[in-house]
This record gives C-alpha cells, structure tokens and sequence, in this order.
C-alpha cells in the first residue's frame, strides 16, 4: 500500500516535470539565441568561459548579467556590485510574492528554495501560465530545459563569438515574447478585464519608450514601476472576486 | 580587468538569489487581503505584458519582422493558444519577413 502510493506519486511527479520540459523548451532556444550576446560581451570584459558559464549558471538574468558583466569590467566594488543586482533585479521581488501564492500550499517547504533559482521572466511566465496550483516539480522541468540555453549560448559565445547566422538568430529572438503572449493572450479572450489590464500594459509601456526623460529608465526598472501602478490600479478598481479567482487558478 | 571576478560572481548571485527567495519562503501562507491577492493576481499580465510591448518591435533585425512576430504570436495565441505553436510561430513569421526585406 504504502509502495503503492510513493509510485503514483513519483509518476505524477515524472509527469509534472516532463510537462514543464516541454514549456520550457522554447524558452531554452530563445536563451540560447540572447545569451551569445552576452558571452561575447563577457569575453570582451576579459572573462573566461569557465567564469562566464558558471555566471550564467548561477545568474540566469539577463539584465543583470550585463550590469554584472560592466561592473566588474569597470572594477566596481563589491558593495555596489549588490546594490546594483538588488535594483537590475528588483522586479523578482513582485513575481517570486505571486509565485509565493502559486504553489501547492501541500507541498514541502524546502521546495520554495529550488523553485528561488528558476525565477526568470520567462521561467516565472510559464509557471504562472500552469492551469491550477503551481507543482514545484513543473517549475523544475521548465529550468531543466531552459538554463542549458542559456548556459550553452553564453559558453559559445565567449568561446566563438557570433557563429549563428544573423536570420536565425533574429527569428529564434522573437520565441520568448511569443511565450508571453500565449500566456496572457488566451486568458484575454475569456475575461474582458484581462483583455483590458493587457492593453493598457502595452499601452503605457509603449508610452515609456517615447517619452524622452521615461525611456532612460533601465528597463527592468521600467517593467517594475509600471507592474506596480498598473496592477495596484486594477486591483483597486476591479478586485477578483475569490470565486472567479478560484475558478481560474484551481 | 583588475578586481577579483570569482568574489564577484558569488557576491551577484547571492544578491539575485536573494531577491528571488525572500517572497517566495517569507509569504508561505495564503494571503487573505484582497487588494494584495487581486495585486498579485494581476502581476504576471501586467508584468508579461509590458515586457513584450514594445520590445518585441526592436527585438528583431527590422521593425517590420518585429511587428509580424508580434502578430503572429498574437493571432495564433487566441486561436490556438498552445505555448509552443504561438512561440515557433512567431519565429517563422520573422524569418520569412526578413526573406523579403
């Protein structure tokens, strides 16, 4: 009985994991395709391949790979080192607190310290995107199949510079932003207050990049502020009710 | 390069590692406020949104592939709305744009 049970559990498991591979498998050619970029730019900061794997590997940010990557080019002390990864980074904070709510409440804690790691824009878009609670064991498909991409292209990268030819790597861009829109487009079509928080996102994050003294903002500082403004906004305006938010989440 | 890149590295990735952690083990238990639970449910549309938009028009080798990249990925999400047809699809769009450029 009791053999029988940790069976269907290591299967349920084995499935979880596999789908989250699959989820993940787009995000891994698009890192691959981003991340030469940046071994090339590690390489130009004197780093070795060694060092810019293992960067990449306990990193896995782009943003704050490059501002990690010119601070150290430029001799930065260690405490600003911290604080400019705090700020890089910051926007971690709002997804790894909806994250926190994602989670199957059952599952052991130890578990939200591996799940820590994987929080990525991308791997975060696919979690959220997960029908029902989050299992951390899909979480850890999607990194399983996503963090060698970007492992790989950043070792490439130092090693051999730009090889991929330019139309690959210009199509192959484009894969991660086509998986925020699975996420957020399906839902749109079944809820209007969706649709709209969606439109008025790309709206006024489109209004940041025009307006002159906005668009110097760094990006991912960009991407936080506008998160909390126009989410705040919506959840005061239209709070989910906890029935529409069960049927969605459940 | 004169400082020393090992320290370095170590010192980032706690830094990063750390933002990443705090929520997710320090908000173990459900939140019952409804302004933060509504918050945190619009977060990843919000967030994802903004990401994409504009970025997606400059990602690419030209602003016309970028735009065909958006629109594919857009239309085949609310058709079809599988992650890996929407993000393959969006990909091709852009190389076949650029085939004609």
């Amino acid at each position: 009985m009791e053999k029988r049970m940790e069976t269907t559990k290591t299967s349920q498991a084995k499935g979880f994991f596999f789908q989250g591979f699959k989820a993940g498998i787009p995000i891994g050619m698009g890192y691959f395709a981003v991340s030469f970029t940046l071994g090339i730019a590690a390489r130009k900061a004197g780093m070795t391949w060694i060092q810019s794997g293992f960067m990449s590997a306990a990193m896995l940010a782009s943003a704050g790979q490059f501002a990690g990557i010119s601070a150290l080019s430029l001799g930065a002390g260690y405490g600003e080192m911290v604080v400019t990864e705090l700020v890089v980074n910051l926007r971690y904070l709002l997804m790894s607190s909806a994250l926190s709510q994602k989670v199957r409440q059952d599952r052991p804690f130890f578990h939200r310290f591996f799940m820590a790691y994987g929080v990525t824009d991308e791997i975060f878009a696919v979690s959220m995107g997960a029908e029902g609670k989050l299992e951390p064991w899909y979480m850890y498909g999607a990194i399983a199949s996503a963090a060698p991409g970007w492992v790989l292209g950043t070792v490439m990268g130092v090693l051999l510079g730009m090889i991929l030819p330019a139309r690959a790597m210009s199509a192959m861009s484009v894969a991660l932003y086509g998986m925020f829109l699975a996420i957020v487009v399906p839902p749109s079509k079944k809820d209007r207050i969706i649709a709209l928080v969606v439109l008025i996102s790309m709206g006024a994050s489109g209004i940041f990049a025009v307006i002159p003294l906005l668009n110097q903002i760094p990006s991912g500082f960009q991407i936080m502020i506008l998160t909390i403004v126009v989410a705040g906004a919506a959840a005061v305006l239209f709070p989910v009710k906890d029935e529409k938010e069960r049927e969605d989440r459940a | 390069m004169k400082t020393n890149i090992w320290p370095g590295l170590f010192i980032m990735a706690a830094a990063i590692y750390l933002v990443r952690a705090l929520p997710l083990t320090l908000l173990k238990k459900e939140i019952k406020n409804s302004f933060i639970r509504s918050f945190l449910y619009y977060v990843p549309y919000v967030s994802l949104s903004v990401m994409t938009f504009p970025a997606i028009l400059s990602a690419t080798a030209s602003f016309w592939s970028g735009l065909a990249g958006f629109t594919a990925a857009a239309v085949i999400a609310w058709v079809d709305g599988n992650l890996f047809r929407v993000s393959i699809g969006a990909c091709m769009a852009v190389f076949f744009v650029e085939l004609w450029l």
